[in-house]
């Protein structure tokens, strides 16, 4: 049972031997007594996050595993090797959509899919970003289909969440199962926020002279991801803004402090580019600055990660990943991308109405795991109306097949239970390093059989350790 | 840091302090009520005075009795004044300022929460209340204990301890005005079982029972009563311990940030005008006066502090 991590059914994984071991010698009770008191620990700490569209559910608890994702040393390395080049090459990608545009003349992505994309924003042509970093955090949600099969399943270059879980995840099992970090040789993630402080420090604009002030800009309370956003900042030794603290003054983004205004030089956005500057964008936004995107231009502030990033993690681009890997590396690609069919070409979405209910049928805008059908588990009438959604504006998705998920154990009432999972490690990138966390969030569909991780629907999470071996 | 954190604290430490006020006059209330030491009306009438709370009781409830005042000014979820619900504010602040507060802080502010919303649901049987109220004040004891145990002596700090100590002013100031002149009128009974019992709920209101019989002995005496709440220095609750501390912490402000603010000079000025003079010279202005008087000023000050430490948004 534990194993089903790209294993055959049955048999233990060697990185999972060492805590196979381990619970085998656990009195009875005593695992299952301590995952009930970890939801009170959740609790306490206050990680909770909101459901939209849920009004009595507000402050909700994503549920919590007990059972460790386990990751060997070669397995992680392997992965980090492929999640690097990933990376290098989406960095690449956004500083030439947004200047010479090689890609595009090359004839490797086509231009509609740039010019009528809304993640797309002219206003960054021309522009280079502070030490030349668009994408300071990424989180690649990659899954795994076999011992050595991993897929990536989406870039999150835009604002990647879920960090502050994979911190709070080991932090309750270094409280509950102490003894399992004395035995086992299980990498560190509590690096993390320094990492982080240290890799925004190092993008400070132009106009900042002295030890730059950092700090993370929230929507605020209200937000789902409200917690992490103080979580981080609080880790960090940062300032937890929100727009309304913050006001353009002599060409910087100044706050407002107990002693007047002080500029702040590199923020950590955790609102979406739509958000951030009502004068530049939405002008109906009242959770961003207005003048920030001027002040960013002019070399006044640094925003992580930079304005228009999200082209790069597009569904409608996310095909031409390998293509755009190799153009900009010229190296094959080490993670396989899902075979995706582009709904706005012809042929292709024929090919998809002909077989819907075998394939995962995503919009090319959505996020979250909303708006999507899975063929297998659909019912009919789900499949007509996503077949009517189709043929009405094709180009607003994309469809790939289910892929074989490999399934890592769960702890139940009855015993372990095999789950689906994906797993998100979050990518640091600085002008002259990338850095990943050993470790990641893994995700985990509670519900047997369910291929859906996400947060909003019921998914959880639990512990990843890659081992130091 | 941000005028919005400072802010934040300040109000936290505001709403706990009323909270825990609020259960101690309610403690003191019940326990009249329960002896029947006097009418339980007009002690109920003058619990919901001194929170300020009289008339949007009457409104929803008609006459004051002991189970739905308790009711209103515990667990009413919709009383923006009850227990409940300034612990929950207390609660949302902290959760707006996490990055203020220490993780010690914050956990027990939020496991606090997390305990009386649990407790404080549906009717609390009256036999249940002291038991309650204690809870309520170990839950707020812990969120102290772990601020003075674990926060960094910082500007944070500083408005953590204004917050407490501007609201603990109104709160002490309050229960002498409300409470001494409804027992004014029964000086004439003295030594009555009656009256000491009636005198001993305004101690009791701000937990100084014990340190006043330190002091005084038995003898339950009006006027060393008011003395006590008012000037003397060495009583966690009286105004001239608030002010001291409320000036220390300006104090403390104006060094690190290198500016004395207005809200230094007005708060020294309030210290010396209210708190620097004899009780006789308290007496022969008339002591409604002087609280009344006493409240605007203090009220001043916190919205000179607001202003000059920025606590509103940027504009």
């Amino acid at each position: 049972m534990l194993g089903h991590d790209g294993g055959k059914s049955g048999e233990t994984r060697e990185a999972y031997q060492a805590f196979r071991k381990w619970l085998d010698s656990q009195p009875d009770n005593r695992v299952l007594r301590k995952s009930e008191q970890a939801e009170n620990f959740f609790r306490k700490i206050g990680i909770t996050f909101n459901v939209y569209g849920e009004e009595a559910a507000d402050e909700r608890l994503i549920p919590f595993d007990v059972v460790p994702r386990v990751l060997s040393g070669n397995e992680w390395r392997k992965l980090s090797k492929g999640i690097e080049q990933r990376v290098r090459a989406i960095n690449a990608f956004l500083y030439d959509i947004y200047h010479r545009q090689e890609i595009l003349r090359a004839g490797r992505v086509p231009e509609s899919l740039i010019a009528n994309n809304a993640a797309f924003l002219p206003k960054m042509m021309g522009f280079d970003p502070p030490g030349g970093i668009y994408t300071h955090i990424i989180g690649t949600d990659i899954v795994r289909t076999g011992p050595d099969e991993f897929y990536v399943l989406e870039d999150n270059a835009r604002t990647p969440s879920g960090v502050s879980y994979m911190l709070e995840n080991r932090e309750i099992m270094l409280q509950m199962f102490p003894e399992l970090f004395a035995d086992i040789p299980i990498r560190e993630v509590s690096d993390y926020p320094s990492w982080l402080r240290r890799s925004l420090s190092s993008c400070a604009p132009a106009a900042c002279l002295d030890k730059p002030t950092v700090a993370v800009l929230t929507p605020g309370t209200f937000n789902s991801a409200y917690f992490e956003h103080s979580f981080l900042a609080d880790q960090m030794g940062a300032e937890l803004i929100e727009g309304s603290d913050l006001r353009v003054i002599d060409g910087r983004v100044a706050m407002r402090t107990t002693q007047g205004y002080k500029p702040v030089d590199v923020i950590y956005r955790r609102i979406d580019d739509e958000y951030l500057d009502p004068l530049n964008f939405n002008p109906e936004s009242m959770l961003g600055v207005p003048g920030i995107f001027d002040v960013y231009r002019a070399g006044g502030v640094t925003i992580a990660n930079a304005p228009g990033t999200g082209i790069a993690d597009d569904k409608a681009l996310y095909s031409y990943m390998p293509e755009i890997v190799k153009f900009y590396t010229g190296e094959e690609p080490l993670l396989k991308n899902v075979p995706t069919w582009r709904c706005s070409e012809p042929d292709q979405l024929a090919e998809v109405l002909d077989k819907l209910d075998e394939l995962v049928v995503k919009e090319v805008h959505g996020s979250g795991g909303y708006g999507m059908l899975i063929g297998p588990t659909a019912s009919k009438q789900e499949i007509a109306d996503f077949r009517a959604k189709l043929k009405e504006q094709p180009e607003g998705y994309i469809a790939q097949p289910t892929l074989a998920l490999s399934t890592v154990p769960i702890f139940t009432e009855q015993g372990l239970a095999p789950r689906h999972v994906d797993f998100r490690p979050f990518v640091l990138m600085a002008p002259n390093s990338i850095d990943i966390v050993p470790g990641g969030l893994t995700r985990v569909a509670m519900n047997e059989g369910s291929l859906v991780v996400n947060s909003s629907q019921g998914g959880g999470t639990k512990d990843t350790w890659v081992l130091d071996d | 840091m941000l005028g919005k954190t400072a802010s934040g604290l300040f109000w936290m430490f505001r709403y706990l302090e009323r909270a825990e006020a609020t259960a101690r006059l309610l403690d003191a209330g019940f326990r009249i009520a329960l002896t029947r030491a006097g009418s339980s009306r007009s002690e109920w009438q003058s619990v919901l005075t001194t929170v300020g709370q009289l008339d949007a009781f009457k409104a929803r409830h008609g006459e004051p009795n002991s189970s739905k005042v308790i009711e209103f000014l515990l667990s009413d979820r919709d009383n923006p004044s009850s227990i409940i619900s300034m612990v929950k504010s207390a609660r949302d602040n902290a959760r707006g300022v996490r990055i203020g507060l220490t993780s010690e802080v914050w956990e027990a502010t939020n496991e606090s929460w997390m305990t009386l919303d649990k407790l404080l649901r549906g009717t609390i049987p009256e036999a249940d209340l002291p038991d309650t109220l204690t809870t309520i004040r170990q839950q707020n004891a812990l969120v102290r204990g772990a601020t003075t145990g674990t926060m960094l002596r910082n500007d944070g700090f500083n408005f953590v301890r204004l917050g407490t100590f501007i609201e603990r002013a109104d709160n002490t100031a309050r229960i002498l005005d409300v409470k001494y002149y409804l027992l004014l009128p029964s000086i004439s009974q003295v030594g009555s079982t009656l009256d000491i019992k009636q005198w001993e709920t305004i101690l009791r209101s701000v937990s100084a029972l014990r340190s006043y019989q330190w002091l005084h002995g038995a003898t339950v005496n009006p006027r060393d009563i008011a003395q006590f709440l008012i000037l003397h220095e060495q009583m966690p609750r009286s105004l001239a311990f608030c002010y001291n501390k409320i000036c220390d912490n300006l104090g403390y402000l104006a060094k690190n940030y290198d500016n004395r603010t207005e809200s230094c000079e007005l708060a020294d000025r309030i210290h010396l005008d209210y708190l620097g003079r004899s009780m006789d010279a308290i007496f022969d202005d008339g002591l409604h006066e002087f609280i009344e008087s006493f409240l605007d000023a203090n009220n001043r000050l916190a919205s000179q502090i607001s202003t000059d430490y920025s606590f509103g948004p940027a504009a």
